[in-house]
């Protein structure tokens, strides 16, 4: 019963209440950058799913049976980094190998994942989110987080790319055109995003 | 001439968030006030011109096949020197930006300044490209706080600055205000650029 309890906590909370991408600013580039076209916001979300489930596990190990047992705290920044680089490289060699039709699909959003600040952000958050008693977030809770933080990522790019796909045919103020009318649009939906504050289970 | 050029291209022509829309997520989540804006833009500065020194020292060391990791690690050698700087000096402020300290790391005109410009020329003028580019962040992060801490919360710097009778707009330090305000002075910015034309 706990663990459902759990499971909707963070699920809810991180696709709606704080979500990573109009409440807590994360991985903004690729938001503004990839959302132009449909098919290619779905890849790429994809892409940001699976990357930040797998980095949520890794980096979670890192740091519990790595970093701390060492006192080497103040490494993970680099040990982060580094560690989500090569997981998106072997990643990508992977899935070229055993995968080829995901790869096709894949492929070129993989590379740009690396800088998504997103990935690291998910990383990092794991480690610093707490339960309301001060309990961090054990393994399994990380992968979760992670997850569902690639699901609300996704949600919100697809979103946007619905919404600028109609925003070609709209008589937009010309100096608005492009990306500062994006801008606009995402600020409306995170006003939208914003009646979910509070929301509590 | 060209060292005037170099050091005034990140204000105006090649200004990094207004007309590259490079590192928005520090730019949108840390410019509800303009003390933020300014922690952020001049932490960002320090690591911009410190990876910027080093890489171009090191540019015909590394080989090309490797050269964006060799990046990223000098890159978050300087995050962690200036987090742990800003940790121990300015612990309220370091409080205030939390999260995106560290994520200076993948912050995109660091790494873009490194491949494009860095990796290409010498020491000294990638110092200078540094300081440019990292100024150039500072001054918009600047703006946009500005803006924002006005119409928010009516102070600058927490000094009151509008009259008591008026009535904050919560919105503008919150989530949207951030895109809406950065939507509009992106839209300022085309329209004088092409009344110049």
């Amino acid at each position: 019963m706990e663990l459902l309890y759990k499971l909707l906590f963070i699920s809810i909370s991180t696709v709606f209440v704080q979500n990573f991408v109009l409440m807590r600013f994360l991985g903004l580039c690729p938001y503004i950058g990839v959302s132009k076209k449909l098919d290619s916001a779905l890849g790429m979300g994809m892409a940001v799913i699976f990357v930040m489930s797998m980095a949520s596990c890794i980096t979670y190990l890192i740091q519990y049976y790595l970093l701390v047992p060492f006192g080497l705290e103040y490494l993970q920044t680099i040990a982060f980094i580094l560690t989500i680089a090569s997981l998106v490289q072997f990643l990508e060699m992977g899935i070229a190998k055993y995968a080829p039709a995901l790869y096709k699909a894949l492929g070129v959003f993989l590379p740009l994942i690396t800088t998504n600040c997103a990935v690291l952000g998910v990383a990092i958050l794991n480690i610093q989110s707490t339960w309301a008693d001060g309990t961090p977030f054990n393994f399994i809770e990380s992968i979760l987080q992670g997850f569902f933080a690639g699901i609300g990522f996704t949600l919100v790019l697809v979103l946007m790319a619905g919404i600028r796909e109609k925003l070609e045919y709209s008589p937009v103020p010309e100096s608005l055109k492009g990306m500062p009318i994006a801008f606009i649009v995402a600020g409306c939906m995170a006003l939208a995003f914003l009646g979910f504050a509070g929301f509590k289970i | 001439m060209r060292l005037k050029d170099n050091l005034l291209k990140g204000f105006v022509k090649e200004n990094p968030i207004f007309s590259m829309a490079l590192g928005l997520c520090p730019t949108l989540a840390v410019t509800s006030s303009l003390e933020n804006s300014l922690g952020m833009g001049l932490a960002s500065t320090s690591v911009l011109i410190g990876s910027n020194a080093i890489i171009s020292l090191i540019k015909n060391f590394i080989p090309d096949k490797v050269r964006i990791p060799c990046y990223i690690v000098v890159i978050a050698s300087f995050v962690s020197v200036v987090d742990m700087l800003m940790h121990a000096f300015l612990p309220a402020l370091h409080k205030s930006l939390g999260l995106f300290i560290p994520l200076i790391v993948v912050n995109c005109i660091i790494l873009g300044r490194a491949e494009a410009f860095a990796s290409k020329n010498g020491v000294f003028d990638s110092l200078v490209d540094g300081i440019s580019m990292g100024l150039g962040f500072t001054c918009s992060l600047s703006v946009l706080g500005i803006i924002r801490e006005i119409l928010g919360a009516g102070k600058i710097l927490g000094f009151q600055i509008m009259p008591d009778s008026y009535q904050p707009m919560l919105i503008a330090i919150l989530a949207p205000g951030a895109f809406i305000t950065l939507g509009f002075l992106m839209g300022m910015i085309k329209m004088m650029q092409k009344k110049e034309k």
